[in-house]
C-alpha cells in the first residue's frame, strides 16, 4: 500500500441548519383553535384535539399544507404529489398526545436550494427538506408558595410549524446568519409567517462539526466528520452567530489536542457566552416513527402545484436584480429597498409618481425615511406616509419651493402624520420659500434700506429687527424667524 | 301496563308512537332491570339514570307536541365505556381513567342523543378494548347471561350482555379485531362491524386507529340497520370517514337473497370443530333453500392474519396509550393492567428503529395482501360466510394463563379488520345450550347487502327468540 503524502491545511466548519417557522394561519394545524396565542391567557386557546384528550382526532389544516408547499416552491424544492403525516413518539410534559404529528419519509417539499452572497461571493446552499408538523405546548417553571412548580400552557400546542433542513453546505457563522436572514425574508415575502425570532415564531438550530482540509483537496467532495453537535436555545440571529463561532473554537481546541468532540446537543448560554451540554448521544430518542393512522395520505396533482406556484410573488433575489437593472440602483440600495416587500412596494410607487430619477427617491428612502423610522423602531407599514406624498415633496424641492434641508423636516412630520407636503409646510410654518428665494428677498430688502444699514453699523440693534420685520412682511411670515435673522446677518456682514 | 320486556327497537318504537307507553315508563323499566341484573352480570360500570330519564321526558314532550321523531327516540341504550360521554364517567375499562369525566360527546353518542335515544349507562369491557373475554376489565369480569360460569366474549362484553339480557334495547361497541362480533356470537345477538370509515371514530378512545370500527349490538338484524341509519356517515372531525353517501339500511332489507352468491373460504373451514361446522352447515342450508348459491372461495393469506394483526395493533396501541401519563387527567401509568403493558412493550419493540422494517412495514405489506384476497373473492361472490368463532363461549380463566391462546380466539375476525371491510354477526343456533354465531362478510360499504342476507336467515331461524334464563 502506498499513501499519498497529505499536507494539513486547515479546519473547515461543516454546518447544517434546521429552522422551525410557525405558520401564520388563523387556526391550528389539526383543530379549529386560534393560533393567536402570543399574549393570550394560558390554556384558553385549547380544545379536546390540541389537549390530546382521549378520543380526539386531528383534522389537517389545508392552508398550512399549501403554505409549506409554497415555501418549498420558493426554495426550489420538489413538491411531492404523494405525501403523508407520521407520528413521532416521545415523552415530554408539553406534548399532549405523547407523540407529535410530523412528517418522516414523505415531506411535502424536498431537494431544493437557496443562493446566498457573503463578502461578494455567491454560494448555493442545498435544502434537504421542508416538512410540516405541530408545535408543542410551553412549560413555565415557577415558584408558588415556596414550592417550585412546572406549569403547562397548551395555547401553542398544535400551531402549524414548518421545519426546513439544509444540507451541511454552510461553512461559517456569517454564511449561517445570511442563510437564516434570507430564509426569513422569503417567508415574509410569501406572507406565510412573521418569522419573528424574539417571539419564537422562527427558531434556528445549527449543527456544527469540523473537518480537516488537506492540501490539494480543498475543492474535492469531502466526507462528513464522524460526529455532529446540535445547538439549541437560540433566539436571535446574533446568538446563532455567536454560538456557532464559540462552537467552532471549542471543537477546534479538542481536535487539535488529538481528541474527538462528543456527539451531543448543546444550548447557548447568553450570560456565560458559551454553549453548554444538554444531551448526549446515549440519551438520544428513538422516535418510533410510523404513518399517522388518523390522517389518510395526500395525493396532489401537478396542476395544483402549477396553480399555487402562480401565487408566489417576486422573491427578494429577483426583485433586487430588477431594481438594480430597471432603476439603475446601486447593489446596496437595491438590497435595502428589497429587505421587505412593503418597503419595496413603497419605493416603486414613489418612484412611479416622481417619474424623474428613481435614484433620488431611493436615496431619500434609504436615507431619511429609514433613519426616521428606525429612530422610532418602526417599519414603513407602521407609518401613514404615502408614496405619492414623498414624490410630491421631492417635486417641491426640485421647484425650489422648499429647501432640501426643510424638506427633511417636513418629511419627518409627514412620516408621523401622513399629511401631504403642502399642508405640512403651512402647518409647520417652515419656509414656504426656498433658500434661494429668501436670499433674493434679503438682498432686495437690504438694498432698499441703506439707512437701516448705516444705523446697524453704528450699533443700533433695532435696525436689525426692522430689517427682519421687512423680510417677514414680504415673505408673509412663511420664513422661519431664526432663518431670516441668520440670512440678514450674513448679508449684512457681506455688505461690509 | 304492557309487558315491556324483550322488546326490539321496532316494537318499542311502535308502542311509543301509538302512545301506548311513554318513553319515561319504558326507560324506567329498563333501568330497574339493568340495575337488578347487573349484580349478577357486571355488564355495566356506570349508570346514567338522570340523563336517561331527562331525555325520556324530553322525548315524551316532543311526542305530545306531535313532532316527527326518529325510531330511536325514547329507546333505552347503553354505550361501551370507551365512548366519550360529556359529563358521564368514561373509563375504557381501565383504572387509569377510573375518575375521568369527558368534556365532550363522541360523534356517535351525539348522533344517538340527537335521535332521542336514552342512555341507561356505560358498559363493562376489557380495559382499553384489549381482550376477547372481558376478563381484562380492570374492574370485574362480565358474565355470559346464557351461562354465568362462562365468558361473554370481548372486548365489548358489557354491551353484548346488556343487549342479550334485556338491560337495554341496543348498545354500542367497538371492533378492532372482533370485539363486537365475538361477544355478539357468544351472547346470541346481532353485532355489526361496519366498513372502516363508515362510522365516525371521533371521541371514541382509540385502541388501534387503523383498525377500530364503531358498531353496535341489537336483538335483530332490522334493529341493527335502524341504528346504523343514525350512526353512519361523514364526520368533519374524523378525517378517515368516507364521503360516500350513506344507504337507507332498512330499505330492501326484506328483499329475498335469492340469486346471491355466498362464498365459503376453505381456509376457515379446515380443521374446524365438528359441531360448529355442522351448525353453520345447517345455517347455510337455510340460505340455500332461500335461493342463495353457495360457492367455495380461497383466501390464501388467511393464516398470516393473527400474526399481522398482533404487530400492527400493538404498534398503534403503544402510541395511542402514550397520552395516559397522569399529567392532565387520569392516574399515572402504574395503573395499566398486564395486557395493556404487554401491548405497549410489543408495540414499542416493533416500531423501534432497526425493527420497523422487519415487523411493522412487513405487516403492512401482508395486510395489503390479505385485503387483496378479499377483493379477489368478491369478484366471484357477493358475500362470504364463516363462523364468527372457532370455539364456544369458554369458562372463566380457561385462557388467561396463555395470552397467545387468548389471541387465537380472534382467528376468524381479525382479518376482516385488516381488510377494512364490513361483517355482521348473526346468531346461528346453540350447541349444548351455548350460543354460536356466523359472520356475513361483504366488500367495502356493503352493509345493506349484509343486512338483507342476515335478515332473511334470521326471520326463518328465529334464534333471537331464545332468551337467556335470568
Amino acid at each position: 500500500m502506498v499513501r499519498e503524502e497529505t499536507e494539513f491545511v486547515n479546519w473547515e466548519a461543516v454546518i447544517g441548519l434546521e429552522v422551525h417557522i410557525e405558520l401564520s394561519t388563523k387556526s391550528k394545524m389539526f383543530c379549529g383553535c386560534s393560533t393567536d396565542y402570543f399574549t393570550a391567557k394560558p390554556n384558553t386557546h385549547t380544545c379536546p384535539v390540541c389537549l390530546g384528550l382521549p378520543g380526539a382526532m386531528p383534522k389537517a389544516n389545508k392552508l398550512a399544507i399549501k403554505y409549506t408547499q409554497l415555501i418549498g416552491l420558493a426554495l426550489n424544492c420538489k413538491t411531492r404529489t404523494g405525501s403523508k403525516f407520521d407520528r413521532k413518539n416521545y415523552f415530554y410534559p408539553d406534548l399532549a398526545k405523547g407523540f407529535q404529528i410530523s412528517q418522516y419519509d414523505l415531506p411535502f417539499s424536498e431537494n431544493g436550494h437557496m443562493f446566498i452572497t457573503t463578502n461578494g461571493r455567491t454560494k448555493k446552499i442545498g435544502i434537504t427538506r421542508a416538512h410540516l408538523e405541530e408545535d408543542t405546548g410551553k412549560l413555565i417553571h415557577t415558584k408558588l408558595n415556596g414550592t417550585r412548580l412546572t406549569l403547562v400552557d397548551f395555547n401553542r400546542s398544535g400551531v402549524p410549524l414548518i421545519e426546513i433542513v439544509t444540507e451541511p453546505d454552510i461553512s461559517s457563522s456569517l454564511e449561517a446568519k445570511t442563510y437564516a436572514r434570507n430564509l426569513q425574508q422569503v417567508v415574509r415575502y410569501l406572507k406565510v409567517s412573521d418569522a419573528d425570532m424574539e417571539k419564537g415564531s422562527m427558531r434556528i438550530e445549527p449543527n456544527v462539526s469540523l473537518r480537516k482540509v488537506t492540501k490539494g483537496q480543498e475543492s474535492m467532495v469531502k466526507e462528513l466528520p464522524p460526529y455532529k453537535v446540535e445547538l439549541k436555545n437560540i433566539n436571535s440571529f446574533k446568538f446563532a452567530e455567536k454560538a456557532i463561532e464559540y462552537e467552532i473554537k471549542r471543537q477546534r481546541k479538542i481536535l487539535e489536542s488529538g481528541k474527538m468532540p462528543k456527539q451531543e446537543t448543546r444550548g447557548w448560554n447568553e450570560t456565560k457566552q458559551e454553549t453548554v451540554s444538554q444531551r448526549s448521544k446515549e440519551e438520544a430518542h428513538d422516535y418510533r416513527y410510523f404513518p399517522e393512522p388518523d390522517l389518510p395520505p395526500f395525493a396532489f396533482e401537478e396542476k395544483y402545484f402549477k396553480s399555487i406556484s402562480e401565487e408566489i410573488p417576486e422573491l427578494p433575489d429577483e426583485k433586487r436584480k430588477r431594481f438594480t437593472k430597471d432603476y439603475s440602483l446601486a447593489e446596496n440600495d437595491a438590497r435595502t429597498l428589497t429587505e421587505g416587500v412593503e418597503l419595496a412596494k413603497f419605493f416603486e410607487e414613489a418612484a412611479g409618481a416622481y417619474k424623474k430619477d428613481p435614484k433620488i427617491v431611493a436615496n431619500w428612502i434609504t436615507g431619511e425615511v429609514l433613519r426616521r423610522l428606525n429612530e422610532e423602531n418602526k417599519t414603513i407599514s407602521d407609518s401613514p406616509l404615502l408614496p405619492a406624498s414623498l414624490a410630491e415633496l421631492l417635486f417641491l424641492i426640485d421647484k425650489g419651493e422648499i429647501t432640501k434641508a426643510n424638506g427633511k423636516e417636513i418629511l419627518a412630520n409627514m412620516i408621523k402624520t401622513g399629511d401631504d407636503p403642502r399642508a405640512t409646510v403651512i402647518k409647520l410654518k417652515v419656509t414656504g420659500i426656498s433658500d434661494i428665494k429668501l436670499e433674493e428677498i434679503v438682498i432686495q430688502t437690504i438694498s432698499r434700506n441703506p439707512k437701516a444699514i448705516e444705523d446697524y453699523k453704528k450699533g443700533k440693534e433695532a435696525s436689525l429687527m426692522f430689517l427682519i420685520g421687512q423680510v417677514q412682511r414680504i415673505t408673509k411670515g412663511q420664513a422661519k424667524p431664526e432663518k431670516v435673522r441668520e440670512f440678514v446677518l450674513r448679508k449684512l456682514s457681506e455688505a461690509d | 301496563m304492557k309487558k315491556l320486556k324483550g322488546l326490539t327497537i321496532k316494537e318499542a318504537s311502535k308502542l311509543l308512537e301509538a302512545k301506548e307507553i311513554s318513553a319515561k315508563e319504558l326507560v324506567a323499566d329498563y333501568i330497574s332491570r339493568a340495575k337488578k341484573l347487573n349484580k349478577n352480570l357486571n355488564s355495566f360500570l356506570t349508570f346514567a339514570e338522570n340523563e336517561a330519564i331527562d331525555q325520556a321526558e324530553r322525548i315524551d314532550k316532543l311526542r305530545r307536541d306531535n313532532q316527527k321523531l326518529s325510531p330511536l327516540a325514547g329507546i333505552p341504550f347503553a354505550a361501551k365505556d370507551i365512548f366519550s360521554t360529556k359529563g358521564i364517567k368514561t373509563t375504557a375499562g381501565s383504572k387509569v381513567l377510573e375518575s375521568y369525566i369527558p368534556v365532550y360527546d363522541a360523534t356517535v353518542v351525539g348522533k344517538l342523543f340527537e335521535a332521542g335515544a336514552c342512555i341507561v349507562g356505560k358498559t363493562n369491557q376489557d380495559a382499553w378494548a384489549h381482550g376477547s373475554s372481558g376478563e381484562n376489565s380492570d374492574f370485574r369480569p362480565t358474565k355470559n347471561p346464557y351461562d354465568t360460569s362462562r365468558v361473554p366474549g370481548g372486548s365489548s362484553s358489557g354491551s353484548a350482555v346488556a343487549t342479550a339480557a334485556d338491560q337495554v334495547i341496543f348498545a354500542t361497541g367497538t371492533d378492532t379485531g372482533g370485539s363486537i362480533r365475538l361477544p355478539a356470537a357468544f351472547c346470541n345477538v346481532v353485532g355489526l362491524k361496519p366498513t372502516y370509515g363508515r362510522v365516525s371514530r371521533y371521541g371514541i378512545i382509540a385502541m388501534a386507529s387503523s383498525l377500530d370500527s364503531i358498531g353496535h349490538f341489537t336483538k335483530t338484524v332490522f334493529d341493527n340497520a335502524l341504528v346504523l341509519n343514525t350512526t353512519a356517515g361523514l364526520d368533519e372531525m374524523d378525517a378517515t370517514t368516507s364521503p360516500l353517501k350513506i344507504d337507507n339500511y332498512t330499505d330492501e332489507i326484506r328483499k329475498s337473497p335469492s340469486g346471491l352468491k355466498v362464498g365459503l373460504p376453505k381456509e376457515y373451514f379446515e380443521g374446524l370443530n365438528k359441531e360448529i361446522k355442522q351448525n353453520i352447515t345447517k345455517a347455510l342450508n337455510v340460505l340455500e333453500r332461500q335461493g342463495v348459491i353457495i360457492e367455495n372461495v380461497s383466501l390464501p393469506h388467511t393464516k398470516y392474519g393473527v400474526a399481522t394483526y398482533y404487530i400492527i395493533q400493538p404498534s398503534e396501541v403503544s402510541s395511542n396509550l402514550a397520552r395516559y401519563d397522569g399529567i392532565r387527567f387520569g392516574y399515572d401509568r402504574d395503573n395499566f393492567g398486564a395486557e395493556a403493558k404487554r401491548r405497549i412493550i410489543l408495540g414499542t419493540y416493533t416500531l423501534s428503529s432497526g425493527y420497523y422494517d422487519a415487523y411493522y412495514l412487513k405487516a403492512m405489506k401482508i395486510r395489503r395482501l390479505i385485503r387483496q384476497d378479499f377483493i379477489k373473492a368478491f369478484k366471484k361472490v357477493d358475500v362470504i360466510i364463516t363462523p364468527t368463532s372457532a370455539s364456544l363461549p369458554f369458562k372463566f380463566e380457561e385462557k388467561t394463563d396463555d395470552p397467545l391462546t387468548m389471541y387465537l380466539s380472534d382467528i376468524y375476525t381479525t382479518n376482516i379488520n385488516l381488510a377494512g371491510i364490513p361483517s355482521l354477526n348473526v346468531p346461528c343456533g346453540f350447541i349444548d345450550n351455548l350460543p354460536t354465531g356466523m359472520q356475513i362478510i361483504g366488500p367495502d360499504f356493503s352493509e345493506k347487502l349484509l343486512y338483507r342476507v342476515g335478515h332473511s336467515y334470521e326471520q326463518e331461524s328465529r334464534w333471537f327468540e331464545r332468551r337467556p334464563n335470568l
